[in-house]
């Protein structure tokens, strides 16, 4: 049970026990059960929900940036990795393999605070040996789901 | 012209409830739950090796059989999933949907005067196309009670001197039944005593939701007897793709073969390239589609409890098939009431044999929310009804 309900709330995190427990063919003890082991455990991290911002009235600029950065001894990334996603303006840090080290993703209402938090607070720490900064311009699809994007069914209404 | 068209295709009944169907096409706007066929499109990776083919000019004829790599996946898939041995060189044969492989192969089975036994509620055309091979079809009603699974009385009372070839539909459209293995060793034994030969279409197979299925042909003595038959529409979403295939004993593959080259030449090669994709890459399509259509089906069987609506459990294909005689109507009625005051369609039971009067289809192959909206006006309408 524990993949699928994963499956099923990871897509849609606001279905009800009732609904759950219907939809894998348990009952709703065992579906409550399963999600508080599965939060204790810290596999569920939090319950978010995807917003097209695009379509409202509040301005956001999201980066993309690559980050290079020495590993400190004894504590490889984590240490950097940490004092860089401590900043609340921060969305995102992943560390990668490949070309760079860090990838951030940071959201702020304007170009000028982007460029900001970039020169001052990310380029001045002492293990960061360079970045690169990508603006999003536009989110086709994100977590799994496709932005705008409504299609009609094209199948015949009745088939045998 | 005053010369008679065909007498044999004039006397193939247009499907009853051709009235029904008109009125549906005229209703753009109605919920439907009529579709047999997936919601989810051709995975990507399908859809791309089909583009790939196009691209590097793969648009020929292949071999009347179908493709050697093609027909070897198929072999590959039944002995991994059904434990079914066959010679890709001999015993396939790919074919234009399932349900040209239907037709052909009871051309290949019968002579004039054969009984063809038809268990029904089934699929809309087995009748005729056996009626087209020239046999004679013998009807099986199955019954609700036996939740629609054929059983050895039922067989043994049609079974006659001239009984050819038993259809056998399961996981079966429109009822969602299935055969379990028990089941289908009960009846193996009588076809093996009358030296039946067996057409099993099994083109649901992959949507089976208790146990795994079971084809007739993996039990003692029955694969030289058997026309397995299978596909592509429903297990990887590739309805539009047209194709299928046939397994069976070289004799019974030889002749199937000569029909299909006469008059098909060959599956389409496009499609042919994208179903090795499939049978190579595709089991974690099917699993996913699988536990959707499975979440579906128990969303709706747990909405009938809730309103009282007779339904038997169905553990195969994506149809629920609910008993509406409570409501003193005929299929139709209710179906054409129900599309016309809630603006749902389903469609009527008896549309696959006169059986399945009484009952109506409904397909989940439609997304949770789509169901969840059409089960509320289902309640609306039952309440409606019964409040008379």
């Amino acid at each position: 049970m524990r993949d699928e309900l994963l499956a099923l709330i990871e897509k849609n995190s606001r279905m009800g026990l009732d609904e759950l427990a219907v939809l894998l063919g348990v009952n709703e003890t065992e579906v409550a059960e399963e999600l508080v082991k599965l939060e204790q455990e810290g596999i569920i991290c939090g319950y978010h929900t995807l917003i097209n911002w695009d379509k409202t009235s509040i301005e956001k600029v999201t980066a993309l940036i690559e980050v290079k950065v020495t590993p400190q001894r004894g504590q490889g990334f984590d240490r950097i990795a940490e004092r860089i996603y401590n900043y609340p303006e921060v969305k995102s840090v992943y560390l990668i393999s490949g070309g760079y080290d860090l990838l951030v993703t940071l959201e702020e209402k304007t170009l000028k605070e982007i460029a900001s938090f970039v020169s001052d607070k990310l380029s001045t720490l002492d293990s960061v040996l360079s970045t690169a900064t990508h603006f999003i311009l536009k989110k086709y699809k994100d977590h799994g789901t496709v932005f705008d994007k409504k299609r009609e069914d094209e199948r015949e209404i009745i088939t045998p | 012209m005053t010369k008679p068209l065909s007498e044999a295709v004039e006397s193939l009944k247009p499907s009853g409830i051709r009235k029904f169907f008109d009125l549906v096409s005229e209703m753009k706007d109605a919920i439907s739950l009529g579709v047999g066929e997936p919601d989810f499109d051709t995975p990507w990776h399908i859809r791309d090796e089909g583009i790939f083919a196009l691209e590097k000019g793969k648009t020929f004829y292949t071999s009347n059989a179908g493709l050697k790599e093609l027909r070897e996946e198929i072999c590959n898939y039944l002995k991994r999933r059904q434990g079914i041995t066959y010679n890709p060189a001999k015993e396939v044969l790919v074919t234009v949907g399932g349900s040209e492989a239907i037709d052909i192969g009871l051309r290949a089975l019968v002579n004039p005067g054969d009984e063809v036994i038809i268990p029904q509620p089934s699929y809309v055309s087995y009748e005729p196309c056996a009626v087209l091979a020239g046999a004679k079809p013998v009807i099986i009603d199955l019954k609700a009670e036996n939740e629609f699974r054929l059983t050895a009385d039922e067989l043994k009372a049609v079974i006659s001197d001239k009984t050819k070839v038993l259809i056998l539909p399961f996981p079966n459209n429109p009822t969602g039944a299935i055969m379990e293995r028990k089941d289908l060793e009960d009846i193996a034994k009588i076809i093996i005593e009358n030296d039946i030969y067996v057409m099993s279409d099994e083109i649901y197979a992959e949507l089976t939701y208790k146990g795994e299925h079971v084809s007739i042909a993996s039990l003692d003595g029955m694969k030289e007897r058997t026309i397995l038959i299978n596909g592509f529409s429903k297990a990887y979403a590739m309805t539009g793709w047209r194709l299928g295939y046939a397994c069976a004993p070289e004799n019974i593959i030889k002749q199937m073969t000569k029909i299909h080259q006469f008059a098909i030449m060959c599956a389409p090669t496009t499609s042919q390239y994208a179903a090795v994709e499939a049978l190579k890459n595709g089991d974690d399509d099917v699993k996913m589609m699988k536990t959707a259509y499975n979440q579906r089906r128990r969303f709706l069987i747990n909405a009938f409890k809730e309103m009282n609506l007779e339904c038997f459990e169905p553990f195969g294909a994506f149809y629920v098939f609910p008993c509406i005689k409570e409501f003193k109507m005929t299929s139709e009625e209710f179906a054409t009431r129900f599309l016309e005051e809630e603006k749902v369609a389903v469609v009527p039971g008896n549309a696959f044999g006169a059986s399945g009067e009484g009952f109506v289809r409904i397909s989940y192959a439609y997304s949770l929310e789509n169901l969840k909206l059409a089960i509320e006006r289902l309640k609306c309408f039952i309440g409606k009804l019964r409040s008379r």
